[in-house]
């Protein structure tokens, strides 16, 4: 039974499982239903779990494992000439066996027979059967497409078997415990909690994930290209290498990269810090309290606001806005330019800056502004003197968390900014970010294993550090500067 | 120098001009009008951000609204059986190899008058349709030969400049060189319009249509059932995965070590750049467990683990706001801790958990970058059947189309952009409604 029919069968079983449970339960005390120390929905459960858990996890397990177990079995018998080869004329051979075998599963015996005589014909056979090959297959790759049937063949039984086995097992073992005084519900809860902590563990595995997926990529990388040649090179020109040009090493310097990323947000944050700030100012110090409940949903509205849509409205409306500007008072601004990007990203980063701060500057203590005020102050001498400099801890750490976002956005660059990775000064030009990078160096039909594609997961590696730094501390100032006033 | 007490509330001018530096009027002048200068910096600011907003769906609108409509033309077309089918054997393959384009070539010469031997007034004239027209006129052959040898009415698309032309956005004044489309056409067109035979209807085909180079017949099917089996995927795993995740840290979880790790790393999580969960799908989902490139199962995968954190706050903070005495009392009857968490903790919660999952399916619906990194921008002319299928996404369609050379694809972009901005408002919309509906105040 494939894996899913399994894993059905075994779903039904715990309900009917559970039935069981429930009706024996009932039956345990008849005349003192109170003697028995768990509702008899727990006994169900109690009695479901132990059918259906054990084989679910066993199933899960060996599923994950076979793969990888049945193709070293089979690779290990391929001809010795295939297995000098390259690790990619290996996976080619696999390739061929594994469509072979494929192949030999929709055969009826005598074409299995005919296709074993001649290869021109098992080759004919297989696409009449819907599944294309190359080359004629001969003796040893049919021979091998068989050993993988078999492999699997045999797997497939011994795990309805062993499913089968476990289920049964678990429920003879449940059954027999059923007892006024077996403390079912206790120990289904046990197993509530353990899925609830599995589940809070996700979040944790998908950081793990994410590390090493992009770190293992990234050390592949390195292995093609020094890790200071990417860190302090001035010039990217990855050169995609054509077929067969073993020798078309690319450049893959980092800095023109950095710099596009780094000079795009600091002109979205001069955007988006002045506007952000005053309108957090206003909202929370002057702004009647309605006026507030309307403005920064409405703000916030901006953040929400896909930034595929963003990247959209760079192109046909800001980038040619900028452009006639530029060629009203002589300027050349081209349209995909830093500015472009620069004041689109800004205006997308705008509630990051307003909301938080305003959430800051309100939970200044009143006590300060008072005393200010009995000194003598205005509004706005208060404002600049006193509110803001007790606020500007926070402010700092949401400017930064502004930034961060800035740093990671990839649609408005992408289609915005530009794709020349040049080092430039003139916020006119174009220039070209590490997420920009990312995007064209994996769309696309590529190989995996050249550094031209791998690059992008050490991109994405720095990407990471650069957001994760500026994130953590970030919230470090934000926490601690909370606490203060607490 | 007189130090004088100040009323606090400075919107109260009077109390403002009667107390305060008596001895120097001009100082308290430069004061007040500093003052009124720093509200206005804080009133144009936030002008400044309305207005962003308002120039943002303004020229989406303005671009896009016209994205829902589509000129056709009426073409009396002559099913020609010499033409479809000479061999008179109705083969189904003979019958997909006729020049239908011919067919509907020929039936605007005869509506239009144009002299069959000019060559370059053919080609203005073809130019007129849509160059997929041998489609649709496929189609109608396919599905009922018996049209062969009869004449029918039948509106065709018209190709997209003229659909441009005829939504006043290729300007008629212009010198000829300068538009796409001659004085010939315009002619024709005018023609056409003023018998009727030319039409703008409601652009069914931008939601039934799959992916086309023409503009005018690229549609949105598979984008928005790829869209549609990615929430799917989301929602089936991001709500038990988070509500879980969030009950146990709330609930359960022993205050250590390993928590702190677990809640700064879902603070973490939550803002990292999400093209870097992209990284993550492409080298997990793809090429370490091997499942199918540009499947909606993939963008289902990574967008829930982009919006797990986002789900958990969200249900952490409304867990939290169930007051203690819930708990309490549950427990006071004799219930476990398991049995008060998910007996009345869980369902008086639930109110602020919708609300928060749809705003993390918001953010999901709206992700591009992760989507492009596993394939996702494919040319895919088949409608999934599966999430196993090869599909695109709402958000990945506006890319591929605003990445387009061709002129008639802005209108598309803007008008699927629409639509996109059309489903996150009912989403939001629906999440406002819920919460002002069900929101407690303990």
């Amino acid at each position: 039974m494939s894996l899913s029919a399994l894993l059905f069968c075994l779903l039904l079983a715990a309900m009917v499982a559970f039935v069981i449970g429930f009706w024996r339960a009932k039956r345990l005390s008849p005349d003192n239903p109170r003697a028995v120390h768990s509702r008899p929905g727990y006994h169900g459960g109690y009695l479901a779990l132990w059918t259906a858990l054990p084989a679910i996890l066993v199933l899960l397990v060996w599923s994950a494992v076979e793969p990888r177990f049945i193709q070293a079995e089979v690779e290990s018998n391929l001809p010795a000439q295939v297995l000098e080869g390259s690790e990619g004329q290996i996976g080619l051979a696999m390739g061929v066996v594994r469509s072979v075998a494929t192949g030999l599963e929709r055969l009826t015996p005598a074409e299995v027979a005919a296709a074993k005589a001649s290869p021109k014909e098992a080759q004919r056979l297989f696409e009449s059967k819907g599944v294309v090959i190359a080359t004629p297959p001969n003796a040893v790759v049919i021979a091998s497409a068989e050993e993988l049937n078999n492999i699997r063949h045999l797997s497939r039984l011994a795990k309805t078997a062993v499913a089968a086995f476990l289920a049964i097992f678990g429920f003879i073992f449940a059954f027999r415990k059923l007892s006024p005084n077996l403390r079912a519900r206790n120990r289904v809860e046990q197993v509530v909690i353990l899925a609830l902590m599995a589940a809070s563990s996700v979040a944790i595995m998908t950081t793990v994930g994410i590390v090493l997926s992009v770190l293992f990529e990234s050390v592949e990388f390195f292995k093609h290209v020094s890790i200071i040649d990417f860190l302090t090179g001035t010039i990217w020109d990855p050169r995609f290498a054509s077929a067969g040009d073993a020798g078309g090493q690319g450049q893959f310097g980092l800095l023109p990269l950095m710099w596009g990323t780094l000079y795009i947000s600091i002109v979205a944050l001069v955007v988006a810090v002045p506007i952000g700030l005053l309108a957090a100012i206003y909202m929370s110090e002057y702004a009647h309290p309605k006026v507030r409940a309307t403005v920064k949903p409405a703000l916030e509205m901006l953040a929400g606001i896909p930034t595929i849509v963003y990247g959209f409205f760079a192109v046909v409306t800001v980038g040619p806005f900028l452009n006639f500007v530029g060629s009203e008072i002589g300027l050349v601004i081209q349209p995909t330019s830093v500015l472009t990007a620069g004041i689109v990203m800004g205006i997308m980063i705008i509630p990051f800056v307003s909301s938080l701060s305003d959430d800051i500057i309100s939970a200044i203590p009143n006590a300060l502004r008072e005393g200010s005020y009995g000194l003598g102050a205005t509004q706005s001498e208060t404002i600049k003197r006193v509110v803001l400099p007790a606020a500007l801890p926070g402010i700092v750490g949401a400017i930064l968390l502004a930034a961060s976002r800035a740093i990671g956005e990839t649609m408005i660059v992408v289609l915005a900014a530009g794709i020349a990775a040049n080092l430039t000064l003139n916020p006119a030009e174009s220039v070209t970010t590490i997420t920009v990078k990312i995007v064209s160096q994996l769309t696309g039909d590529l190989e995996f294993n050249t550094p031209q594609t791998l690059v992008a997961f050490a991109l994405g590696f720095t990407l990471f550090i650069l957001t994760l730094g500026l994130n953590v501390y970030a919230l470090y100032i934000v926490r601690k500067y909370r606490e203060q006033y607490e | 120098m007189s130090a004088v007490a100040q009323d606090s509330s400075m919107s109260d001018s009077d109390a403002a001009e009667t107390v305060g530096r008596f001895d120097n009027p001009a100082l308290m002048r430069r004061r007040r009008r500093e003052e009124v200068r720093f509200q206005a910096y804080g009133l144009i600011a936030i002008a400044l951000g309305m207005s962003f907003l308002v120039i943002l769906f303004g020229t989406i609108i303005r671009d896009g609204w016209t994205a829902f409509f589509q000129t056709s033309i009426e073409l009396p077309i002559k099913f020609d059986a010499a033409e479809i089918d000479p061999d008179g054997t109705r083969n189904a393959n003979a019958l997909a190899q006729a020049n239908y384009q011919k067919l509907a070539n020929q039936a605007l010469y005869g509506q239009l008058g144009v002299d069959p031997s000019s060559r370059a007034q053919r080609q203005a004239a073809n130019a007129l349709v849509s160059r997929d027209v041998d489609s649709q006129l496929r189609a109608m052959v396919a599905s009922d030969p018996k049209i062969i040898g009869t004449t029918q009415n039948v509106w065709v698309l018209a190709s997209g400049n003229v659909d441009a032309f005829a939504k006043g956005k290729i300007d008629r004044e212009l010198p000829q060189e300068n538009r796409q489309i001659s004085d010939q056409q315009i002619s024709w067109i005018d023609k056409l319009t003023a018998s009727g035979a030319m039409e703008k209807s409601f652009n069914t085909g931008l939601f039934t249509n799959t992916a086309s180079s023409q503009p005018e017949t690229a549609g949105l099917a598979v984008a928005l059932l790829g869209s549609f089996y990615i929430m799917l995927i989301v929602v089936l795993l991001s709500v038990p995965l988070g509500v879980a995740a969030a009950i146990y840290l709330e609930e359960f979880a022993p205050r250590n070590r390993i928590t702190d790790i677990i809640e700064v790393n879902i603070n973490n999580l939550a803002a990292v750049p999400s093209i870097v969960f992209g990284l993550l799908g492409l080298a997990v989902f793809i090429n370490f467990a091997g499942l199918p490139r540009s499947a909606s199962l993939v963008g289902g995968l990574v967008l829930t683990l982009r919006t797990l954190p986002t789900v958990i706050i969200a249900t952490r903070a409304s867990i939290t706001a169930v007051p203690p005495s819930i708990r309490e009392a549950a427990l006071g009857v004799g219930a476990s801790k398991v049995q008060s968490v998910f007996h009345h903790v869980l369902p008086l919660s639930l109110p602020g958990i919708i609300t928060g999952t749809i705003i993390g399916l918001v953010q999901a619906i709206g992700e591009t970058a992760p989507l492009l990194m596993i394939g996702m921008v494919a040319f895919v002319v088949d409608v999934p059947s599966s999430p196993l299928d090869p599909a695109t996404a709402l958000p990945v369609q506006i890319y591929m189309w605003a990445t387009e050379a061709e002129r008639g694809f802005v209108e598309k972009t803007a008008g699927a952009t629409i639509v996109l901005l059309g489903i996150l408002a009912v989403m939001n919309i629906l999440a406002m409604v819920l919460r002002k509906r069900y929101e407690r105040k303990w």
